[in-house]
């Protein structure tokens, strides 16, 4: 069951408690920043030490190996660019069209 | 039937929780309320209680365990006084908001500082909005009745939320009184075990207690204002029961020889029933005095108390506060029942008075003074103005 977004005191679980399991997901956090990690690929090891690191969860691993940061839920913490032993994520401005 | 014996009203109210058959205690033993937490830590020792007593470092554990444990779907019970129920506030909200029917036997006792173990209601005044059921025992039969009714109440599934029964420390809690104690099997289906509506479950994992942003909190306040108003039919509803069943009758608003006053004392817990000595000696000498009792403090009984105020003989009502509001309208029950008059037509005056502060005893004297206060001001017409704003303390030494 997927919550309403905005639903009136009635409608609103018992307590205000949460049923579903795991929906934090549908919470996009990713508008919360304003500097967006870049992964240099050419520089990139693969060893996943952003992906241990995000509090967020929101790297993820792609079919080659590289993690690339799901912008929908990244805060732009900026602790993947402190930790990457590579030195290969920058933080860029984020710019909304 | 219930034979009447000598007890003592600590042990009594240990008792209720062990017929209410609880699952769980957690409390922390603060002066008056020790001998129920000790009576009770002593029953679970002695294996005649199977519950888990959880033994904590401070009252804001106490309550934290509870708030877990009635989440986890245990019948839960603790109990309290004064600096331990402050120290456990915040955590009194957290009880009521996630509607875990928590029981709380409530020994008032004045806020420090200076250091008082006496009595007053200084303590529950602080936790008026937290949002529990709170309801008032003026000597120690009540506070049996009430603790064992408080289950009922709370755990009722149209109410779901904690309940908090208050009576006066040292003052109820250290008297020996003689009392019905139920036999266990004769209380035991007043009692029928705890069905939560919501408790976490591994099998079933759900989150209660979640971050509520902007869009959500205003919604879950007003979900928890309603829960409390429309508690108010059940909690008569168990008063009935338990007449209909034990024959002690329990109303939201009690009245003593109020049919014909003019005058009133309004109060709350044991002073009532010294008050109620007052009014006899006065009406001996012609006075048309009498005593009301406001048992109900949340959900606050509107209805009941203008019926008993408004459009009848009563023309001067004396609020008796245990509890100053400090800089404010001298005290919270004062301004509650001045507030809940004041869209009525036909309604008496309210002036305040304060008294019993810090375990303070107040003498027969000094409840004809507080009448006294009020014929002073149906004489003069004056209940309100810069006079009877300040804060008017029966029993001070000037």
């Amino acid at each position: 069951m997927k919550l309403k977004e905005k639903p009136t005191w009635k409608e609103l679980p018992f307590a205000c408690s949460v049923p579903e399991p795991g929906n934090s997901v549908h919470y996009k956090t990713g508008d919360w920043k304003t500097l967006k990690p870049v992964v240099d690929k050419t520089k990139c090891i693969k060893c996943g030490t952003c992906w241990i690191f995000c509090p967020e969860y929101a790297y993820e691993e792609d079919e080659y190996g590289y993690y690339e940061p799901n912008y929908e839920y990244c805060k732009g913490c900026g602790i993947c660019h402190r930790e990457c032993p590579a030195q290969c994520i920058i933080m860029e401005e984020e710019v909304v069209e | 039937m219930a034979k009447r014996t000598g007890i003592e009203v600590s042990i009594a109210i240990a008792e209720a929780a062990r017929q209410a058959n609880v699952d769980v205690v957690s409390a922390y033993p603060i002066t008056p309320q020790t001998h129920i937490v000790e009576h009770l830590a002593q029953l679970v020792a002695d294996g005649d209680l199977d519950a888990e007593y959880i033994t904590v470092e401070s009252e804001h554990t106490a309550m934290s365990a509870c708030v877990g444990a009635s989440a986890a779907g245990a019948r839960v019970f603790t109990s309290t006084s004064s600096q331990g129920l402050a120290l456990m506030n915040e955590i009194v909200y957290l009880a009521s908001s996630l509607r875990t029917p928590v029981v709380m036997a409530l020994a008032n006792r004045s806020l420090s500082g200076p250091i008082s173990i006496w009595n007053d209601h200084s303590d529950v005044m602080n936790e008026r909005d937290t949002g529990w059921i709170s309801i008032f025992a003026n000597n120690g039969q009540e506070a049996y009745d009430l603790t064992l009714m408080a289950f009922r109440i709370g755990e009722d599934r149209r109410v779901m939320l904690p309940v908090m029964i208050n009576f006066d420390g040292f003052i109820l809690t250290h008297v020996i009184e003689p009392m019905y104690i139920f036999d266990d099997e004769e209380i035991a289906d007043f009692i029928p075990p705890y069905e939560p509506v919501c408790v976490l479950d591994t099998d079933n994992p759900i989150t209660m207690g979640p971050v509520g942003v902007p869009d959500v909190y205003t919604e879950a306040k007003k979900q928890q204002e309603i829960a409390i108003r429309e508690s108010r039919p059940i909690i008569e509803e168990v008063f009935e029961e338990f007449a209909q069943r034990y024959g002690r009758r329990y109303e939201p608003v009690e009245t003593y020889k109020a049919d014909d006053a003019e005058i009133v004392l309004l109060a709350q817990g044991s002073v009532i029933e010294a008050a109620e000595v007052a009014v006899d000696l006065l009406r001996e000498q012609g006075r048309k005095v009498g005593a009301v009792e406001l048992r109900l403090w949340r959900p606050f009984p509107f209805d009941a108390l203008r019926e008993v105020l408004c459009g009848t003989s009563i023309k001067q009502v004396v609020v008796l506060d245990r509890c100053i509001s400090f800089g404010g309208p001298i005290g919270p029950v004062l301004s509650e029942v001045r507030s809940a008059l004041y869209l009525e037509k036909d309604r008496p005056m309210v002036v305040g008075v304060v008294a019993g502060l810090g375990g303070r005893d107040i003498s027969l004297e000094e409840y004809v003074e507080m009448f006294d206060v009020g014929e002073e001001c149906l004489r003069t017409g004056k209940d309100s103005g810069e006079e009877t704003d300040l804060v008017r303390i029966v029993g001070l030494r000037e």
